[in-house]
């Protein structure tokens, strides 16, 4: 019962402290509601459904953070933005390189665009309302809506980059296909780092700086695989590259665990 | 354990042993190497030592996260500090070793760049702690950090850079502590003297900072109460 009246208080928390989600959208906040409602009756069964109740918290949690981006639109058009500017700069600056050139300079750029799109994540939860979620959520339940969403907008970027690099800088690959796979692998990677290293630079002091202090050492191994395995897509074919993506998703699965294990300890103050 | 003396003791005569048969004892005649393999007494008995400490120091993390005892935060940090010098020295020592066996200090082989990421990584975890000036807070996300770090210290320096081409004994079919390449002359020096002779000195150097630290405390936790009576 009270877990009913915990969602019911969270809808209306929710609409509170959104003024934006409330003003602006009739349709996405029934959309809302009615999540909202679903997870208020699979609390009432909660013995049974709390795997599907934690799912729809992820859910709602995810969708929230979605619906401020497009109300928002400002972290995504902002790191677009970034991202054109930045390689039209690239272009300008070189033209269209070969191959390795292309491909250093691809993993850079994604490695600049990830701190930038993900690192706000943690920063723009003000302290009242990550109490508030404190309360109403558990810490697993929100690290991993913040892992899904920031995987998504990082896919999305990568995507997009992708297609920059391919139009500005033109394409040095034989099998471009290939390619698209490799930097969506890439970029959720990437995100997963980012992420978890924000939740923890978002508790120090000079967040920002943080970001780059911590993350840079610790994605060069995942940077170094990725360029490796993005021969594949530049038909330079050698042996191990099997292996390697296994070793990537097996860091991601690691990263990931980890995340859930310890981001409780960071959360509580 | 941390007071008593016998370990001390041994971790001394070890390591006594180590230098004089490390430099007088036998080695086989290899080319290239020459006199250079007595570098592995020194150089990767600092790997052994480095891993040993950080496992300590990890060890220490999940123990403070577990009991919120700051005793446990300032064994995690002294241990991590402890594995960073014994990272640093095993980098000099292969930089010097690399100087007459591969002609340069520093040639960027997968091996190297490892280990400078994974000293990157800790170095990364000394700033983090300083960046917070709340006790509990720096503790607690040390601590979350610390164990996040040895996680990817793995794929760092035992992963990557077995998968891609290297110089460095052991990879791409160079000598090193395989049994053909040292023989059992090397291999006496090495397992009972050279690894543990170095790791207990580096377990004794940290309790010792540890203990300066726990005093340290103590005595910043007990000087205001002393002003506090000259006060009164």
């Amino acid at each position: 019962m009270s877990r009913v009246a915990g969602n019911v208080i969270m809808a209306r928390l929710l609409s509170g402290k959104l003024p934006e989600m409330r003003r602006q959208g009739t349709f996405a906040d029934k959309i809302l509601t009615i999540s909202l409602i679903i997870g208020a009756n699979c609390g009432a069964l909660h013995k049974i459904f709390q795997g599907i109740r934690s799912l729809n918290q992820i859910y709602v949690l995810f969708k929230k953070d979605l619906m401020l981006e497009i109300r928002q639109q400002y972290s995504f058009y902002g790191v677009l933005l970034y991202v054109a500017s930045t390689i039209f700069v690239l272009y300008l600056a070189m033209g269209q390189p070969e191959g390795v050139v292309w491909k250093g300079l691809f993993w850079m750029i994604q490695l600049f665009v990830c701190v930038n799109a993900v690192a706000k994540s943690f920063l723009q939860e003000g302290r009242g309302r990550l109490l508030y979620f404190y309360s109403i959520t558990g810490a697993a339940n929100f690290i991993l809506s913040k892992l899904l969403f920031n995987a998504l907008l990082m896919l999305l970027m990568s995507l997009l980059s992708m297609g920059l690099f391919v139009l500005m800088l033109g394409n040095p690959m034989p099998e471009p296909g290939l390619f698209v796979l490799i930097s969506c692998l890439g970029g959720i990677s990437l995100s997963l780092v980012f992420t978890f290293l924000a939740a923890i630079a978002a508790r120090a002091q000079q967040s920002a700086a943080m970001m780059a202090i911590l993350g840079f050492p610790l994605v060069i191994p995942q940077l170094l695989l990725l360029s490796k395995v993005s021969n594949i897509a530049f038909a330079e074919l050698q042996g191990g590259l099997g292996w390697m993506i296994a070793v990537l998703a097996g860091l991601d699965v690691l990263i990931l665990a980890l995340s859930v294990i310890l981001f409780p300890f960071l959360w509580k103050d | 354990m941390l007071r008593q003396n016998w370990w001390k003791i041994v971790a001394v005569l070890l390591l006594v042993y180590t230098i004089i048969a490390g430099f007088l004892g036998g080695v086989p005649a290899k080319p290239i190497l020459n006199e250079t393999i007595r570098n592995l007494y020194f150089h990767v008995a600092m790997w052994f030592g480095m891993m040993v400490l950080f496992t300590v120091s990890l060890v220490y993390s999940v123990l403070y996260l577990r009991s919120n005892n700051p005793v446990h935060d300032i064994y995690a940090l002294e241990y991590a500090k402890g594995g960073i010098v014994f990272g640093c020295l095993g980098l000099v020592t292969g930089a010097l070793w690399a100087r007459y066996t591969w002609g340069s200090f520093w040639s960027n082989d997968p091996k190297q760049l490892g280990a400078a990421i994974a000293l990157l990584i800790y170095f990364a975890y000394l700033v983090l702690r300083n960046s917070m000036t709340d006790i509990d807070k720096r503790a607690r996300i040390g601590a979350v950090y610390d164990i996040f770090a040895y996680a990817m210290l793995f794929p760092t320096i035992w992963i990557i850079p077995r998968m891609v081409e290297s110089l460095h004994p052991g990879g791409m079919g160079n000598p090193a502590l395989d049994t053909h390449d040292i023989d059992s002359r090397m291999r006496l020096v090495f397992w009972p003297g050279a690894v543990p002779g170095w790791t207990l000195l580096g377990v004794w150097i940290t309790t010792l900072r540890i203990r300066l630290a726990l005093l340290a405390e103590k005595e910043q936790m007990t000087e205001p109460a002393e002003k506090k009576l000259q006060h009164a």
